[in-house]
């Protein structure tokens, strides 16, 4: 009962931003000392360095090597993607920052300017006590790093990426760049050349761990790409929701933000991976991400993608196991300036594995949506399914959209369907509200809400909540 | 033995048989042609010379068997078949307003039209015999539409070696009942042909076309045709073609159809011949009212590849395309289907729609389907589907418990999926003559 009035307050406080992210929350940045700078460009001399740095073991030093290799042979992949990725340049690019601060058990141990940019931020989960944990980035290293007790007490493992290959080899590296190859891009080699942060979690076997972790990411230096990795592996018949919400101060030159994300969900394991992607509009994201699901898992994508000048994004499910099952759950809102190009991709690798797609888009202004899709079935497989919708909302007559799904199926014993439409605002929904009092503008933001609603219902309460505070700022003076 | 890897390919990969003395040996048997046309071929074929081959990472030819699509081993096709090898093809169940057969590119027989169209000023001709008498249509509409699905190589190739073709004209406000069917056969081992069908409704103007492609014989064949359809302000055209090439050809057909103002084409193709046959389907909706729809239906046997590839371009407001290419894949056959449905900026009150669906009839089939959008209007509606799934066992169980034998509820059903696409068609004589080449296809 108490939750269900809770929204409701929220919504009628809308203009008084209290939780979730405000507009401004962007605009600002603090001067910080960086006690570890791998300089700009990148060179075997600065994947060298941050091996260093993190004292890491020699095996990783070479993998991010041979990956810095991958990375520089590989073309960027402009046949078919924006020529937009031609504007990066890569040799003014700081690959690695930290300030060499070890990983914080609690809050009180954080130092009070890192804070005092968080509380700016506005993170609303760190005041919720039913949350599980923080991990929140700070630049390259998780400056925050709080494990509430319990889950420790269950076997869960929660580090960053640095601290889960040193302290957890024999868990990690038996997963680690197995879903997604160091040469499955070109951003997933660099990714895999200068990576730091992120977050390393196991869950043993049986384990339903209760309360969602979660990540909270952001850019805080000019010209800073961050490139976090995560790796999660939830073992036999074991549950987990990780969430991650990021956003960034805005900055004049372009950002790079490249993350890795493999997910492992063992016999019966279920994961649920949540997304709210805010970067300013000047940041480039470009993320792979996968999960491997084998017998009778389930992986679930929710990816939320409202901010960065373009982001291409696909999350993916290889469905290893018979009767495995993968879902992709979509929203994007795409702004002048901005293109978001997201989407899914579903291999099916064993009988009976079903997987599911549901793709919202919203194109403002001159903003650009784009869905790019694979649906994979390949020979000797049977009773294999896959379901995709994509809507996509137009607002102004120079909002554009595109679709390009690619689906693949081999034999005659699977059912696939795809279907996508676009629509704009029915002027007689925007008149009726206008005429109840409601601006054009709340009127329009009210219709886009509904679009996703649906979708939006599907993210944890604090999270719609933020998504639809997000919506409402994005469609000020979208009209008129 | 590392070489230095040469500039750009060799000749040989990137002209196959097509070298520049084939070309001229190929222009000095037309050398009775007006000059401007000889003109266009050599430009044609500069082109042709210059533009790579397709590569494995071009969009437009993805999942495609590039491979396959190799120019070696063929020669133009010669002027005289021997005439014991052939045997006549099987014409199509309909009386035509007129006929115009082709054999290895040039005119082997024709029924002319009936008088009083004739004298209404309606041409079913010879391209050839157009070339004096029409040029200002000809260089209006004869390959004039830009080639953005992949093929710009072939589509010059074509123009450089085409033999000859149909050139139908139906002058403002004339309207023809009956169909005219043009034939285009190919025989002899190795042979390269050309067909073209260019198709011209004048406004006002109402016309049924039919292209009938057919192979003498079933050798290793390479067909590279090209139709152009050009509908007027308030024309009418309905345009079929049947592809029934060998099982070894290998078939390149470029279409282009431009609709203006409150116009309205409807073209069908069937597909059923071929090792490998790509199909590239263009059409551009110019003015308001202007409405394309577009038909296909494939089956897919042995190991053969057809390659789909369409698209409707929304350049004025109010406009309306239709797209329904249903596949029944069997045996080891791929299909792909690639369309894309682009609305410009200001076509605003676009109605568009798209859609493919496959009908996996074997375990060892494959189908791709990439249905796009790209939409630059908001006040349109836009939807596309795509579906890839087995005859419904349900109906199969039912139609067996009747005590009808598998084969022939497998046809009753493949009909049924079918159904769909042929009764969008006015012409019930048409209808009838599609459905027995299918049923005699599937009968093989």
């Amino acid at each position: 009962m108490s939750e269900i009035t809770d929204t409701e307050q929220l919504e009628t406080t809308a203009e008084n931003p209290v939780i979730g992210i405000d507009q401004l929350a962007g605009d600002f940045k603090y001067d910080m000392t960086y006690d570890f700078d791998a300089g700009t460009g990148l060179s075997e001399r600065t994947v060298d360095y941050i091996s260093a740095v993190k004292k890491e073991a020699p095996w990783i030093r070479e993998f991010r090597q041979n990956a810095l290799k991958t990375f520089l042979s590989k073309p960027l992949p402009t046949h078919w993607a924006s020529k937009d990725l031609e504007t990066i340049d890569f040799s003014k690019i700081r690959y690695y920052l930290s300030q060499g601060l070890k990983p914080k058990r609690t809050w009180d141990e954080v130092p009070a300017d890192i804070k005092r940019t968080f509380e700016r931020l506005g993170i609303p989960e760190q005041e919720r006590k039913y949350l599980a944990g923080v991990e929140a980035q700070f630049d390259s290293e998780a400056a925050y790093s709080n494990i509430k007790e319990a889950v420790s007490k269950q076997g869960v493992i929660f580090v960053n990426s640095t601290e889960g290959l040193r302290a957890h080899p024999e868990i990690f590296r038996r997963f680690f760049g197995k879903v997604i190859p160091t040469g499955d891009n070109k951003f997933s080699a660099l990714n895999s050349a200068v990576f730091s942060g992120g977050s390393f979690i196991y869950v043993p076997p049986g384990v339903k761990v209760s309360h969602p972790l979660q990540a909270y990411f952001r850019i805080n230096a000019e010209n800073f790409g961050q490139f976090e990795r995560t790796l999660i592996i939830c073992d036999e018949g074991s549950e987990l929701t990780y969430m991650e919400g990021c956003t960034a101060p805005k900055f004049s030159t372009a950002t790079l933000h490249s993350a890795v994300v493999e997910l492992v969900a063992l016999k019966g394991a279920k994961i649920q991976y949540i997304t709210v992607q805010n970067w300013s509009s000047n940041v480039f994201n470009l993320v792979t991400k996968r999960g491997l699901a084998h017998e009778e898992a389930q992986i679930k994508w929710i990816d939320c993608n409202i901010g960065s000048r373009l982001t291409m994004k696909y999350p993916g499910v290889v469905l290893k196991g018979r009767k495995a099952r993968g879902e992709v759950i979509s929203i994007a809102l795409a702004n002048d300036g901005q293109h978001q190009d997201t989407g899914a991709k579903m291999i099916h690798a064993a009988d009976e594995t079903t997987s599911t797609v549901v793709s919202k888009s919203i194109s403002v202004g001159q903003g650009r949506a784009t869905y790019r899709g694979i649906v994979h079935i390949p020979r000797q497989l049977k009773g294999c399914k896959n379901n995709t919708e994509c809507d996509a909302l137009l607002i102004n007559t120079n909002s554009r959209t595109d679709t390009y799904p690619a689906i693949t199926v081999r034999g005659d014993r699977h059912a696939v369907q795809h279907e996508a439409s676009v629509s704009r605002v029915s002027a007689e929904q925007i008149f009726y509200m206008q005429q109840r009092g409601l601006t054009e503008g709340q009127a329009m933001s009210l219709s886009v809400n509904g679009f996703v609603n649906e979708l939006a219902r599907q993210f944890p309460m604090e999270y719609s909540v933020e998504l639809k505070r997000l919506i409402d700022l994005e469609m000020e003076g979208s009209v008129g | 033995m590392a070489v230095a890897a040469p500039a750009r390919p060799a000749a040989a990969d990137l002209l196959g048989v097509f070298t520049p003395e084939v070309f001229a040996a190929h222009l000095a048997s037309q050398a009775a042609l007006p000059s401007w046309w000889l003109e266009r071929k050599r430009s044609a074929y500069s082109r042709f010379e210059s533009l790579p081959m397709p590569r494995r990472t071009d969009e437009s030819w993805r999942f495609s068997n590039i491979a396959g699509i190799n120019l070696g081993g063929f020669s133009p096709a010669a002027d005289a078949p021997a005439p014991g090898n052939r045997r006549a093809p099987e014409a199509l169940a309909i009386a035509p307003a007129a006929t115009l057969s082709f054999l290895n590119g040039r005119l082997s027989a024709s029924t002319p039209l009936p008088a009083d169209l004739a004298a209404r000023g309606v041409v079913a001709s010879a391209i050839s015999g157009a070339i004096a008498r029409h040029p200002g249509l000809l260089r209006e509409h004869f390959m004039a539409q830009p080639q953005k699905l992949g093929s710009a190589k072939f589509a010059a190739l074509h123009e450089a070696f085409i033999q000859d073709g149909a050139f139908i004209l139906i002058p403002r406000g004339v309207e023809i009942d009956g169909p005219i069917v043009v034939v285009h056969e190919v025989s002899g081992a190795g042979a390269a042909v050309f067909p073209h069908t260019l198709v011209i409704a004048e406004d006002n103007a109402r016309a049924t076309v039919v292209d009938h492609f057919v192979s003498a014989d079933l050798s290793r064949q390479f067909a590279c045709g090209a139709n152009d359809l050009y509908a007027g302000h308030g024309a009418k055209i309905a345009y079929a073609a049947a592809q029934c090439w060998s099982p070894e050809a290998l078939s390149l057909q470029f279409n282009s159809t431009v609709v203006r103002r409150n116009a309205r084409v409807q073209s069908l193709n069937l597909h059923l011949g071929g090792r490998q046959a790509r199909h590239e389907s263009l059409s551009q909706l110019q003015a308001p009212g202007g409405f394309s729809e577009m038909l296909a239906i494939t089956i897919a046997s042995g190991s053969m590849e057809c390659d789909q590839r369409t698209l409707q371009i929304h350049q004025a407001p109010s406009t309306k395309s239709d797209l329904l290419y249903k596949n029944a894949l069997l045996d080891r056959s791929r299909t792909i289907f690639s369309g894309l449905i682009i609305v410009d900026p200001d076509a605003q009150k676009t109605d568009a729609y798209q859609s493919n669906r496959n009908l996996m009839l074997s375990d060892e089939a494959e189908s791709n389907s990439l249905p796009g959008l790209e939409i630059q209007a908001n006040d349109v509606r836009c939807t596309h589907g795509a579906t890839s799934s087995r005859i419904d066992p349900e109906q199969e169980f039912y139609l067996k418990s009747r005590g009808i034998p598998q084969k022939a509820a497998d046809e009753l059903l493949i009909f049924g999926f079918f159904e769909e696409v042929l009764n969008r068609l006015e012409s019930e004589e048409l209808h009838a003559a599609l459905r027995k080449l299918i049923r005699a296809h599937l009968r093989r």
